[in-house]
């Protein structure tokens, strides 16, 4: 084993590598992702003009005689929900909606999360054993109790309910962040840096935060789902988003009794909750290799 | 390859255990098939010990996991030659057959016995429930046969032992056990995986003298896989080394020990460290006093209960006083939880301590946050793990650039220049600086660790077990490029390590630390040629020696554990009080308590 010489190789490594951007063209996959995640965003900010119908006009023609909603047809894309209105435009529209939801709601989460969870897992003592008895009380209190109690206070509005989601998830990613936040400060690595003199905000933004970047993309794209139906189960409650305003998951909700008779009303808002998230998770897999270095050079 | 070139390893004898012909061992990766082990032949005889010796990658382990059927499959397996036992072919054996031969007739012993125990099962119900595995016998015959192994391996009260806990049982009465369950069964063929290299010194002795004293009873081949070739010296009837799954020779021990016949195992022979081997060096002229430790006590709380209250202490550091002069090399020498390493975190400033420590006459509790920036960049510690202790998200020169940049000396470009410079100093390629950790070996990382240790030229280096971690030949080198690098800065070392060798090597003065106080301190010649303390003695019989000509010693058997330096809030271990016996040899006061085996201290 030599040991002082070096791997024989030439070093070929640029001063910094191609952009994020460029390697993730490079993966199909994330390509997809991408894609998916174009077209949705596309979709809710140009909704207006791609939208065939206005999504609260309730059509004469959009309802059979008996009064049930029509299955996807060459007028109405996706077909027509119960009260007659057209789906595909409500798909596009409810899209503002979920993505608001999907992504400020569940980014705010991330955020206080991971704040919670860094500053009781690095500095520990009486602030992080405060902090983290208060994330187990918020755990023990049941989530839509509290979403509740918080919608029923303000007066709902989108930014509001967000808000809510917000302060009703962020409970989970401070106990994983928390675990990892504490085992990687006791890491030797830290210590060695202590040693050398780095401060506090040093440790925390060079040393641990970029640690944990994998599960926060985990916990990101996980986040999706979970807020998007959370608001689609205050709005079924009556607390959510208002109706007739459409969003992926009060669809959902409003359409479920017909589940048997008209089942594309509960599959397509369904399907699309789950492209996105999926979109999301294959951007967020290719974002963790391509940001860890430690992936270089292997596979 | 033909059989008279092997002679010593294929005698064909009729009492071949096990026979391994031209093995093959592969790895599946992108690139096809990558050998781990690459026609590795050889027969075991009843009653003998092989040593299969190596560095790490040699692939030692992977044929002792081949000859249990245990490779990790689908991605490592067998891909040529046979492994016969007796009449059976083990390569070819289904799954269902192997698990029978499996601890019946070749059983292992694995490294870390806390990881290869259950830890919620009893001691009794593992051993009862792996005899009954592969022998019909009632519940109260196996527990018969249970105690009959746990007498075996002579642990105290027996009945006892099968009640407990693998966490209740310490390092050394784990591995007991361990071999407990391998010998259970009376196995043909038994293969101890590393079995001493986690387990302190004196533990280690224990164990191997327990393994030779079984193997004498029982009749046992042993296969003992190992990095140490002090214990190959001890135990082994032959060796095989081996290197990237290549066999490099194959001997008899004497013979390998006084005529190597290969390059790669007389360097190997070369690197390993010898007490007795350290070059003396001249004294300072000056002694100045650098850093001093006066009545450093470090205790850690251990709470119980809803409130936390403190229940206990672990009295890590016990009002330890020493001083390290300036440009000397001071070992601290102990076993695991002996409180050496705690020393050197309290010295940095890692743990909160009582009484002073003062560097170049201040102490860290006096200044204020910038003093104590300011006095940090003489004090550098060099952690036991590299990958551990580099932040595996950055590249090489950001490593050793940081304390630069922490610290603000000089501009990016001059900061550059200075990584390029440390990288050459620890002779590695200021190309690799923009690498990553995890794209080096071992010795390679230590020396980033050292570069960026070396990049505010610091006063002191903690080494705090640097070495322990890797191949005895990178070793070498790396203590060789520590003490090149004091010649050269004059820098300090406070030199922390389980290993009497490798502290016989470097240091100028050695302290040895025992629950948490010194018991004997002195110069590295009074230490190793007149050890006065009984545990710095023990230590020192408790080394194996390279040496397989070398008269072991016989009668005196060491047994009992280590205190635990855990006690009760009001009580506190005695005071060791260190008298000077003359040139400042420093030997602590002392009684040995023969009833129990343990060394207990009085105060003076």
């Amino acid at each position: 084993m030599a040991d002082a010489s070096i791997p024989p190789e030439p070093l070929v490594v640029p001063e910094s590598g191609p952009s994020v951007l460029r390697q993730l063209a490079r993966r199909k996959l994330a390509l997809l992702g991408l894609l998916i995640i174009v077209i949705c965003v596309g979709g809710a900010m140009f909704a207006r003009w791609l939208a065939p119908f206005d999504p609260y006009e309730q059509f004469f023609d959009g309802l059979t005689i008996e009064g049930a909603p029509l299955p996807p047809n060459e007028a109405f894309w996706f077909g027509t929900d119960l009260l007659g209105r057209d789906l595909f435009s409500r798909i596009l529209y409810g899209a503002q909606t979920s993505l608001v939801i999907g992504l400020v709601a569940n980014g705010v989460a991330l955020l206080i999360g991971t704040l919670v969870g860094v500053t009781a897992g690095y500095f520990r003592g009486v602030i992080g054993a405060v902090l983290m008895r208060f994330t187990d009380l918020m755990m023990a209190f049941p989530a839509l109790l509290l979403a509740i109690c918080l919608a029923a206070i303000f007066s709902p509005s989108l930014w509001i309910v967000a808000m809510v989601i917000a302060f009703v998830n962020w409970v989970q990613t401070a106990r994983v962040i928390f675990t990892q936040a504490s085992s990687l400060a006791e890491r030797d690595y830290i210590a060695a840096e202590r040693t050398l003199g780095a401060g506090h905000g040093r440790i925390l933004f060079k040393h641990i935060l970029p640690h944990l970047i994998p599960t926060l993309i985990v916990w990101g794209t996980l986040g999706i789902s979970t807020t998007v139906l959370l608001e689609a189960t205050l709005s079924f409650l009556g607390i959510g988003v208002q109706p007739p305003m459409p969003s992926w998951g009060n669809i959902i909700f409003e359409n479920q009794t017909y589940f048997q008779s008209a089942p594309w009303l509960v599959f397509i808002p369904g399907a699309a909750i789950l492209l996105l998230a999926l979109a999301f998770n294959l951007v967020g897999d290719a974002l963790r290799d391509i940001l860890d270095p430690t992936q270089q050079g292997r596979d | 390859m033909t059989a008279a070139m092997l002679s010593p390893v294929l005698e064909s004898t009729a009492d071949v255990v096990l026979s391994v012909r031209d093995l093959q061992v592969s790895a599946r990766s992108d690139q096809g098939l990558i050998p781990l082990v690459d026609g590795l032949s050889f027969d075991l005889h009843r009653g003998e010990t092989l040593a299969i010796a190596g560095e790490s990658g040699s692939g030692k382990s992977i044929t002792s996991l081949a000859c249990m059927g245990l490779l990790p499959a689908p991605a490592v397996r067998v891909t040529g030659g046979s492994i016969r036992f007796g009449e059976t072919e083990l390569t070819t054996l289904p799954e269902k057959k192997m698990q029978a031969m499996r601890g019946a007739r070749i059983a292992m012993i694995f490294q870390e016995p806390m990881t290869a125990l259950n830890p919620v099962m009893s001691i009794g119900r593992q051993l009862i429930e792996a005899i009954r595995a592969h022998e019909s016998l009632s519940v109260s015959q196996a527990r018969g046969r249970a105690l009959e192994s746990i007498r075996a391996v002579r642990l105290s009260q027996p009945e006892k032992r099968l009640e407990q806990y693998p966490h209740e049982l310490s390092g050394g009465m784990r591995q007991r056990v361990m071999i407990a369950m391998a010998i259970a069964l009376r196995p043909a063929v038994l293969i101890a995986d590393e079995p001493t290299t986690a387990l302190d010194v004196t533990v280690q002795r224990e164990v191997l003298d327990l393994l030779r004293d079984l193997q004498e009873e029982l009749g046992t081949a042993v296969i003992l896989i190992t990095h140490d070739m002090g214990v190959v010296a001890e135990m082994a009837d032959r060796v095989i080394v081996m290197r990237k799954g290549k066999m490099v020779e194959a001997a008899n021990t004497v013979d390998l020990f006084d005529a190597p016949q290969e390059q790669y195992t007389r360097d190997l022979l070369a690197a390993v460290p010898r007490i007795g081997a350290g070059a003396s060096r001249p004294e300072p002229e000056t002694r100045d006093v650098l850093v001093r430790y006066d009545d450093v006590s470090v205790n850690f709380p251990i709470r119980k209960g809803l409130l936390g209250r403190v229940a206990a202490r672990v009295h890590a550091v016990e009002h330890v006083s020493l001083e390290i002069f300036r440009g000397e090399t001071l070992s601290l020498v102990g076993e695991s939880g002996c409180g050496k390493s705690t020393m050197a975190k309290a010295l940095v400033g890692l743990v909160p301590h009582a009484g002073r420590i003062e560097i170049n006459g201040q102490a860290m509790g006096d200044l204020d946050s910038a003093g104590r920036k300011a006095i940090r960049r003489d004090l550098q510690i060099v952690f036991q793990d590299p990958m551990a202790a580099l932040d595996a998200r950055m590249t090489v020169g950001e490593l050793i650039r940081e304390p630069l940049v922490i610290h603000g000396i000089g501009t990016p470009a001059e900061q550059k220049a200075r990584v390029r410079e440390l990288l050459d100093r620890v002779e590695m390629s200021p190309s690799v600086y923009n690498r990553y950790p995890h794209q080096f070996s071992g010795g390679q990382r230590q020396r980033i660790c050292i570069a960026r240790a070396l990049a505010l030229k610091p006063k002191l280096i903690v080494c705090d077990e640097s070495v322990a971690a890797l191949d005895v030949s990178i070793q070498a080198k790396v203590l060789d490029l520590l003490r090149d690098l004091q010649k050269e800065s004059g820098v300090t070392y406070l030199f922390i390590s389980h290993d009497m060798a490798v502290v016989e090597n470097i240091s100028d003065r050695v302290a040895v630390m025992y629950l948490g106080q010194i018991v004997e301190m002195a110069t590295r010649e009074q230490l190793f040629g007149n050890p006065q303390h009984p545990y710095t003695r023990r230590l020192l019989e408790a080394v194996p020696v390279p040496d397989p000509r070398r008269e072991r010693a016989t009668g005196l058997r060491m047994a009992g554990e280590i205190p635990s330096p855990v006690w009760k809030i009001g009580e506190r271990p005695k005071r060791v009080k260190l008298m000077d016996i003359g040139d400042g040899h420093l030997v602590g006061h002392y009684a040995l308590d023969n009833d129990e085996g343990k060394i207990s201290t009085i105060g003076g």
